[in-house]
């Protein structure tokens, strides 16, 4: 082997583990960023779960508490999601097993930043009223729903 | 040898003069419709809760434009594909029909000229509504905006492609009893809404093979028959609908799951429509889910 041919190799291989380690750190990015997305989903659950209690009956209607998660709530809806979001972060590229979130939310953009905004409007209602009384919070909570409907219909791979 | 043929011959012809008989698109009996005055106001929950927007308002309609029932939407399935027609007050639609023409729609199935309509269109459930109730959706249905869209022809296979057919379906499926039997005030007002208006079994009681509910395990799901996936189970058994009656209410008002997911896919339409009910019938539709006979979920 001569020193020439050697040369190229390492250089070859050395291109290789660039393009693989651009690869590893891209998937590293995606899974993060795929993270970061169902976490905020988490959360929201999290503060729903207070408010929904109180709506079902299920837990004394507490009017600082109601007042305390609806801000939470509204505070969360806010939350820049733009870097949560990356091209090619969708269940045809990623596997069910990574994400449920269709390839139409990038082929439609911006509709998913409008449904986005309804449901950043609907929990900023909902917090206006939530410490009123239980029929403001039970009022409040369907266009919440409504709203997590407006992206989950079109832009969630079906249960089933 | 003559007379057996002839015997034979007969017995042909008595055969289809009986399957012409029975197979005859019936009309209902005028009697249920006399008198009958339709109330908008109430025709609007009506018309919410047997969710005709769901299927009748042109594809990807949102806010008012989901009250244009222009049709056109398609349902692919085994039998074909079948496309919800125009149903709006014009000449391309349900313009000029009177309440009993609707009500022979929705209770037997029969087009005012005298056809079958497909069960596609879920008569099967709208069989078991009040005829009062039809009287309102008709007043309502007029006061909507007009549609002049040409309704779309239906694409099937032979032989479900022959009207007539469909007859020998009615006599199997068509029935204005209720399915399960219940006692008090507040499971027989959840059963009309379920079975009837909010035709729930359409979808989650598995078909047979002729297109009929499957009876022996009503409201247990099964596969999904426009699309992908499977339809849930909604009986009160260990493997169905865990749900407490409450969650159940909530569900429909809000469209959140106990886990605060929310409904997906087609029920995050009937969600819209389950949101204009009262607390009452919400609660009374979770009562009728929880008092069901309970069946495992079929994998």
């Amino acid at each position: 082997m001569t020193g020439k041919t050697t040369g190229k190799i390492v250089k070859l291989g050395l291109a290789a583990l660039v393009a693989f380690s651009a690869g590893a750190a891209a998937a590293q990015d995606m899974d993060r960023a795929v993270k970061a997305r169902k976490s905020l989903m988490t959360l929201y659950a999290h503060y729903l779960g207070t408010l929904g209690g109180m709506a079902k009956g299920e837990i004394a209607y507490d009017s600082a508490k109601a007042a305390s998660a609806a801000a939470s709530l509204a505070a969360l809806s806010t939350a820049d999601q733009s870097a949560m979001w990356p091209q090619g972060s969708d269940n045809a590229s990623l596997g069910m097993d990574k994400t449920e979130a269709l390839p139409v939310i990038w082929t439609t953009y911006p509709a998913i930043a409008e449904k986005g905004k309804a449901m950043a409007e609907a929990a900023a209602n909902l917090s206006a009223v939530a410490g009123n009384d239980l029929a403001a919070l039970q009022g409040a909570m369907g266009p919440v729903g409504a709203s997590c409907g407006g992206c989950h219909k079109e832009f969630r791979q079906p249960k089933g | 040898m003559r007379r057996a043929l002839l015997l034979l011959a007969v017995l042909g012809l008595a055969g289809i003069g009986g399957g012409l008989a029975l197979t005859a698109p019936d009309r209902v009996d005028p009697a249920r419709l006399a008198g009958l005055t339709g109330d908008a106001a109430r025709g609007e929950a009506v018309f919410r809760i047997a969710g005709c927007a769901s299927c009748h308002a042109a594809p990807g309609a949102d806010g008012e434009a989901r009250l244009v029932l222009a049709g056109g939407l398609a349902f692919e399935t085994d039998f074909g594909t079948f496309r919800a027609p125009n149903v709006s007050p014009s000449p391309k639609g349900i313009g000029g029909w009177s309440v009993e023409d609707l009500a022979n729609a929705m209770l037997a199935g029969v087009s005012p000229d005298g056809a079958h309509y497909y069960p596609a269109f879920p008569y099967g459930s709208y069989a078991k509504m009040e005829p009062q109730e039809i009287a309102d959706l008709h007043a309502y249905m007029m006061t909507l905006p007009p549609s002049d869209a040409e309704s779309p022809p239906h694409e099937l296979g032979f032989p479900f492609s022959i009207r007539r057919g469909i007859g020998l379906w009615k006599l199997l499926y068509l029935s204005p009893e209720p399915v399960i039997a219940v006692e008090g005030e507040t499971l027989l007002r959840g059963r009309y809404l379920v079975e009837g208006p909010a035709h729930c079994g359409e979808c989650h009681t598995a078909r047979n093979a002729l297109g009929g509910p499957d009876l022996s395990r009503w409201l247990a799901g099964g596969p999904n028959p426009d699309g992908k996936g499977r339809i849930p189970n909604l009986t009160p058994h260990e493997t169905g609908l865990t749900w407490s009656a409450a969650d159940i209410a909530e569900y429909l008002r809000s469209g959140f799951t106990p886990e605060y997911d929310v409904a997906g896919g087609s029920m995050a339409d009937v969600v819209k429509n389950t949101a204009t009910l009262s607390d009452a019938d919400r609660a009374a539709i979770a009562a009728y889910l929880k008092a069901l006979p309970p069946h495992p979920t079929e994998r």
